[in-house]
């Protein structure tokens, strides 16, 4: 399997703390990963590293060859990653199919010049983010409030706009922070239907989770950290086995 | 595809319609020149507050200082037109492509900031400037003004003639109307609203925000400039008070009284804010003996009750009941297959 997304260890001290500490993992074409652990164990840290939010103290990671660390945040989207929130992201002064036609921003041509002079450029632009906007509405089923305001949507379905955001634009690789915190058991099965779907049309996702259920389901590899190192990879029913896992979520027994 | 448009943003053709008629029936009801002056002051303010409706309403980036470009477009028409003999249609051209510079370079460092300090940093510009043109009185002619400058003439038509600036302007506003149109019913509009909800989204969708921030920034000064210029060449004298950071402010309570989320809304603001400031004048002077700028004091009244009962403005309480009437019409279109069976037409 060719790698997608190569870390070499990214290293995070804040102050005299040390978040992440000397993490290295590949993610596949087509192979969903997931980073587990409990609170503080720096799975965001992490993830905002690979992503660019936060600069690394140390370490690099690599996607499809290019160096990702010191890109700028926009550059992202055009090499064909997107993300989504922990904490949603959602616009919620736009509209559901706004909302969603902003995700196809990488293929499209328009700036402030050709919008204001309306060159033929516009008409054809809007039509790509619609179409574009389309299929992704109808993957996560949100066509009956396509005009509502994103802000006035329940949390479930914000969840899913944000994803269906993210998506649009058919990015080769895909980050979810907690994609099923706050949702209730229906909603969580629709959200590992959706990721299923696309991971059958090739695309790869890396993802933090705290839901064990659909980490197991889900996930090809799973990556464990506890106090930002890695303690254990492996496929679910190796880390279900794992006994230094085990001690990380239920404690060790001192005797 | 027209459809879509319509669907997303509403009719635009409509209200514009009604506003050139309101354009071109006001010379035959109003015979008042005072009223007509305020009508053409009306037109240039609105310039300014369209731009400026842009950079708050849509983006979301408030600026404190946009007297500033509203006073170097006056200022360059001023003076290139009275020490150096330019023609005043040059004149002006100039004035905008330098304002849309001055305001790109500065636009750069500042709108890395957010919010207050945004603000301040706006309010600073504002000053600066205004110390710049005491202080350069070679040029300037300091705290005594410019005097003297030429008036526009189009085609050997002097627009001397109130009737004739009166069209000029307004057509000048309703080519900046039409622009800033265009600009918030396309992508750019949508990626402007999205950097007030959520800049950090925005930029995971491979948006530079940096580069939409600062245009938009530089637009809006270059139409604040280009208003700057008209008004040096219709009152034929600019003066430092007129650039001071209270014009700021009132370019600011305009936007805000008329909506900053609709660029309908700017022009909306300026009226009413241009008429209520004569009422206030009037009754101030005829019943209370006051002289002086007491306009200050309501305005911050006022604002203070937009904010608090009207945080949309005066154009949402308007556009709510039409858009509720249209609400019915619009569940059928919002079936799904005639949308698509309409699109790319």
């Amino acid at each position: 399997m060719s790698k997608l997304l190569e870390v070499r260890g990214l290293t995070k001290q804040f102050g005299g703390v040390t978040a992440v500490s000397e993490i290295s993992f590949d993610v596949g074409a087509g192979e969903i990963v997931a980073v587990i652990g409990p609170n503080g164990a720096g799975k965001t840290t992490l993830f905002n590293m690979i992503s660019c939010f936060l600069s690394p103290t140390n370490g690099e990671a690599y996607f499809k060859g290019n160096k990702l660390t010191g890109q700028k945040i926009p550059q992202l989207a055009h090499l064909g990653i997107a993300r989504t929130f922990q904490n949603l992201q959602i616009f919620h002064n736009l509209t559901v199919l706004e909302n969603v036609m902003m995700g196809a921003h990488v293929k499209l041509k328009t700036n402030v010049v050709n919008a204001a002079f309306r060159l033929p450029r516009i008409l054809k632009d809007e039509r790509i983010a619609y179409d574009l906007a389309l299929d992704a509405i109808h993957l996560v089923g949100l066509e009956e409030l396509m005009f509502e305001q994103a802000g006035q949507l329940s949390y479930g379905l914000q969840k899913q706009l944000e994803f269906a955001r993210a998506i649009v634009y058919k990015p080769d690789f895909i980050m979810l922070d907690e994609p099923m915190a706050g949702l209730n058991d229906y909603e969580t099965n629709r959200m590992a239907g959706y990721i299923k779907k696309l991971k059958s049309e090739g695309i790869s996702f890396l993802f933090v989770e705290h839901k064990m259920a659909t980490v197991m389901e889900l996930a090809d590899r799973i990556i464990v950290l506890d106090f930002g190192k890695k303690i254990a990879e492996g496929t679910p029913d190796e880390i279900q086995q794992n006994a230094k896992v085990i001690a990380a979520y239920l404690g060790e027994e001192v005797v | 595809m027209s459809k879509l448009e319509k669907v997303l943003y509403g009719n635009r053709l409509k209200p514009f319609l009604f506003l050139v008629g309101l354009i071109l029936m006001l010379p035959f009801v109003v015979k008042s020149s005072y009223i007509f002056t305020i009508l053409i002051l009306i037109g240039i303010y609105s310039i300014v507050t369209l731009g400026l409706c842009l950079l708050i309403g849509y983006a979301g980036q408030i600026s404190l200082g946009h007297a500033a470009f509203f006073g170097i477009g006056a200022y360059t028409s001023g003076v290139l037109t009275t020490s150096f003999q330019l023609s005043p249609w040059l004149a002006l051209v100039i004035g905008m492509v330098t304002t849309f510079f001055i305001a790109y370079l500065i636009g750069i460092p500042i709108l890395k900031l957010k919010g207050h300090f945004l603000a301040l940093a706006t309010l600073g510009i504002n000053i600066i400037f205004y110390i710049l043109i005491l202080g350069l009185n070679q040029l300037t002619g300091g705290a005594a003004g410019l005097i003297g400058i030429p008036s526009l003439s189009l085609f050997g038509l002097p627009l001397t003639d109130k009737l004739f600036f009166y069209f000029f302007v307004w057509t000048a506003a309703l080519l900046v109307l039409l622009l800033s149109l265009n600009i918030v019913r396309s992508h750019v509009g949508r990626v402007l609203r999205s950097i007030h909800d959520s800049e950090i989204a925005t930029e995971t969708l491979g948006v530079k925000v940096e580069n939409y921030k600062v245009a938009i920034f530089a637009l809006s000064a270059a139409f604040a400039s280009l208003a700057g210029s008209m008004y040096a060449h219709y009152i034929t004298f600019v003066a430092p008070p007129t650039f001071y950071i209270t014009k700021s402010i009132l370019f600011l309570i305009m936007v805000m009284v008329g909506g900053a989320g609709s660029v309908w809304g700017a022009i909306l603001g300026t009226t009413v804010i241009m008429f209520l400031n004569e009422i206030i004048r009037f009754v101030g002077h005829t019943y209370f003996g006051i002289s002086g700028e007491v306009e200050i004091v309501v305005y911050g009244l006022i604002i203070i009750l937009i904010m608090m009962f009207l945080p949309k403005g005066l154009m949402h309480v308007i556009s709510k009941p039409i858009q509720k009437l249209k609400q019915k019409k619009k569940v059928k279109i919002k079936s799904h297959k005639d949308m698509i069976s309409q699109k790319g037409v």
